[in-house]
């Protein structure tokens, strides 16, 4: 009978697998869970659900443009077509990159516990945001003048909509980061806390993936032709 | 505080009625009405089914109700080739989206992944809530797609937005398969009947669907990361657990393709754009261009479509069957008293397939005119999963070998998986070579294949499933002798059904058809054709006594214990029902692994997870032989 067990591990007072592997808070504290020894009426803040599901959905988010650019990079010699890039989007690149580096400042103000300069610093950001978004609306029009349309050719359909879909998923990184600044002024000085630094690098994962998607955007579109 | 009793009080059970069991956020309700979601949806399914195969036995038959039904759709009464041809479509995307995605893993794996893993609830309530409902909304407007073709009045309601708007061209629903393909499903009204409204609708019945499946997903992945219980390590996860999270990781990569070419394809059919349309394109006498409506169009590959569509597609149908491994895997060990053979050998196989399953989209493609070189390389790989699959099922006959067996309806059930499973796969080793898929793959082999294999195979693990787990779920067994009656008649049924299919595909019946009164050829085959209507007449008959016991074991079955299988895992340590938070406030510890059955010593022949007895051998799960 004995080759019907699975195993013979002995089981010891403390190592019942301590949840086994990444990411692996389980049973690692006695509390466990992600719940308050305190107050049990609230669900304790447990930073590793904040970043797994920002994982999840930058895993999601990018198969959907992984997908739209192989749709491009796929197409067959008669639908290339060269179209000029606006200059327009050469400022866009310059504006998300340079906003990356804002919100990276602001995440080093908030290490540092230096709440003026955070809200600084994520007001430059969420300027930044704007502006590139307002910069893209521009870079539209150029296109129109030019005479590339959405409608008409697959490339010219492509410009627009890459650039549409990749604005808004911005424009939901613009209202994460005004959460941030709501978060700011609500809790005014008291920023130093899990909690907060959770929020911030779960934004700034979003954040700089979105800008890391506008680079290989603009970089696809400037290249490949 | 002890470390195994952490109290947890997440939200308060709701007291009203529409908090209650409408909008809940109470993954086991959730989970019910994803389940009861698609017992609607698989009725509608199957009626179709019943249509398309009376049809095909006594074509030009005339059929009273259609016309009451459908008076443009089937004047008459008669069935037109197009309205077939839209059962062919509804059939299959109502099918595999609302019916193989909905209950295995938003049906069973929300209700019970939470408990299997110790957990209160899911990570996100809320958004569990939403994931269904924008699943049923997805649902409705699929329905809305068969209706505004197949009336002529409905069929005006959207027309205001659009030329492609308007329906009721006399289908049910549009034409284009499951799969869509363009440029049929690209074009519009021109295109013909089925063209219009119920196309578009057809499209945005599938991106809310995907969106729809992407909370599920998220909500899966981040709970079972972040939320198992103390002792619960990834190796002491019951084979349920790990077949619910690798369904959601594939649903989560694939999904998003198919929104990106869902977008793609509605933009094409509103917006004048071309990504799936070629140059030149002539269809219904007009030439792309020269008139207004079918206006000029040029630069796109309708072949982009098919990629976009089985990157998704491939894994789909491994998001249907998957689930049904994971429970087979799980009721398999729990009747045979033994554990699962080769649990870690289990765990990676279930990722190979996962894995696998992203590669092999191209031989969906094979008549496609693709590179013989890619079509070498889609080939090699999709038989590479043949290997994972075979380490599957010999586990499950290791399982089974020299065990004393109890024979429940859901244990009949899940050795009905394993034999489906391996009849409808033996037919993926000859499709999967694209050699031998060329002169087969328009022909009823492909049918009887995938449906076997995918769609029965997915239907009976979703039985066992349903059979096995109904005493938790409602304190209430369902009725053994109505069970064994079921499964008997759907066991037989269905191979009878399926069988004549790979016969009628090697002599070359065509797939698709709605008659093969012009096929001379084909006449020899005709009684085979009516053999499989009546098989698929009393298949269907016996479905009703499945329903029957269902809705009458929820108020009337033989009242269940919390364990009334004898079995370990943790959703058998609560409550029949489970509470309103799972565990009534206490969440349990893990100490052993899933499935320690024929325990020596033990004082039954079973250790639960959470039983302390530090004396009884424990595992993490896997099968090793170390003394």
């Amino acid at each position: 009978m004995a080759t019907m067990v699975t195993s013979t591990k002995k089981v010891t007072s403390k190592g019942i697998g301590s949840g086994g592997g990444f990411p692996g808070p389980n049973g690692k504290k006695p509390g466990g869970n992600g719940f308050h020894g305190g107050d049990r009426s609230k669900r304790k803040f447990s930073p590793a659900t904040y970043r797994i599901t920002m994982w999840v959905v930058l895993a999601a988010v990018v198969m959907m443009f992984a997908a739209l650019s192989s749709v491009y990079i796929m197409s067959t010699e008669e639908q290339r077509r060269p179209i000029a890039m606006p200059s327009m989007f050469f400022v866009s690149t310059a504006l998300i990159l340079v906003s990356s580096g804002t919100f990276h400042q602001a995440g080093r103000s908030l290490q540092k516990d230096r709440p003026r300069a955070y809200l600084r610093w994520l007001l430059a950001t969420l300027g930044l945001g704007l502006a590139f978004l307002g910069s893209q609306f521009v870079g539209w029009r150029e296109l129109a003048r030019a005479g590339v349309y959405f409608a008409g050719h697959p490339r010219s359909t492509f410009f627009y909509l890459a650039t549409a879909l990749h604005g808004l998923h911005l424009a939901g990184g613009i209202a994460l980061v005004l959460y941030l600044v709501v978060r700011r002024l609500r809790l005014g000085w008291l920023l130093h806390g899990q909690k907060n630094s959770t929020w911030h690098s779960v934004v700034g994962l979003y954040w700089h993936t979105m800008d890391g998607i506008w680079v290989w955007l603009f970089l696809l579109l400037l290249i490949f032709k | 505080m002890s470390a195994e009793t952490h109290e947890v009080h997440r939200h308060p059970a709701p007291t009203g009625f529409i908090r209650k069991y409408i909008f809940s956020i109470d993954h086991k309700v959730i989970g019910i009405q994803y389940i009861m979601l698609a017992l609607a949806a698989v009725l509608v399914g199957m009626i179709m089914s019943l249509l398309m195969r009376l049809n095909l036995s006594w074509p030009g038959t005339s059929w009273p109700i259609l016309e009451t039904l459908f008076p443009t759709g089937a004047p008459g009464g008669l069935m037109t080739p197009e309205f077939y041809l839209s059962l062919v479509t509804m059939h299959g995307t109502i099918m595999v989206f609302f019916v193989l995605t909905t209950a295995p893993q938003g049906g069973f794996g929300n209700y019970f992944l939470p408990i299997q893993i110790g957990a209160e609830d899911m990570a996100f309530p809320y958004l569990n809530m939403l994931s269904f409902w924008v699943t049923l909304v997805g649902f409705i407007v699929i329905l809305l797609a068969i209706v505004v073709e197949g009336n002529a009045s409905v069929g005006q309601w959207f027309a205001g937005l659009g030329p492609s708007f308007t329906g009721g061209s006399g289908t049910v629903g549009p034409i284009g398969g499951w799969t869509g393909y363009a440029p049929l499903s690209a074009l519009g009204k021109v295109a013909g009947p089925g063209q219009g409204a119920g196309m578009n609708l057809w499209v945005i019945s599938i991106a809310i669907f995907c969106v729809g499946s992407l909370l599920g997903a998220l909500n899966f992945i981040t709970t079972l990361l972040n939320m198992r219980t103390k002792g619960m390590s990834l190796m002491r996860m019951p084979l349920t657990c790990w077949a619910w999270f690798t369904t959601a990781v594939l649903a989560l990569l694939s999904f998003p393709v198919l929104l990106g070419g869902g977008i793609l394809l509605l933009l094409d059919r509103i917006a004048g754009t071309s990504f799936f349309i070629p140059s030149g394109l002539y269809v219904s006498g007009l030439l792309s261009g020269s008139n207004p409506n079918f206006p000029l169009h040029t630069g796109g590959s309708p072949i982009l479509w098919q990629h976009l569509f089985w990157f998704f597609g491939h894994p789909e149908v491994y998001i249907a069957i998957l689930p049904g491994m994971g429970a087979t895997s799980h009721i398999l060990a729990t009747f045979a008293r033994k554990p699962i053979f080769g649990y870690r050998a289990m765990v990676f196989a279930i990722f190979a397939i996962g894995l696998l399953g992203f590669f092999v989209w191209g031989h969906h493609m094979f008549i496609s005119g693709m590179s013989p070189y890619s079509a070498i390389a889609f080939s090699v790989l999709t038989l590479s999963i043949g290997v994972p699959s075979a380490v599957k099922t010999f586990n499950w006959l290791g399982t089974l070998w020299g065990a004393r067996i109890r024979f429940t309806t859901a244990m009949l059930f899940a050795i009905g998986f394993v034999s489906l499973f391996v009849a409808g796969g033996i037919t993926g080793l000859i499709l999967g070579q694209s050699s031998l898929d060329l002169p087969m793959h328009d022909t009823y082999i492909v049918t009887a294949h995938f449906h076997l294999v995918m769609g029965v195979a997915s239907i009976f693990g979703m039985f066992a499933a349903l059979y096995f787990w109904f005493p938790k779920m409602f304190g209430r067994f369902m009725n053994e002798t109505i069970g064994r009656i079921h499964f008997w008649i759907t066991f037989i049924g269905v191979y009878t059904i399926f069988v004549p299919m790979h016969i009628m595909g090697i002599v070359g019946m065509p797939r698709r058809y709605s008659s093969f009164t012009e096929y001379r050829f084909l006449d020899s085959l005709h009684p085979l054709v009516v053999l499989v209507t009546v098989a698929a007449i009393i298949t269907i008959a016996a479905q009703f006594l499945f329903y029957f016991n269902v809705f009458w074991s929820i108020f009337k079955g033989k009242k269940a214990g919390d364990n009334p299988w004898e079995a370990t895992t943790l959703e058998w340590t609560t409550a029949t029902p489970p509470p309103h938070d799972n565990f009534a406030g206490v969440l349990p510890t893990v100490y052993h692994g899933p499935y320690e059955f024929a325990v020596p010593g033990a004082p039954n022949d079973f250790v639960m997870q959470t039983d302390v007895g530090a004396d009884v051998p424990s595992g993490d799960g896997h099968n090793g032989h170390k003394h």
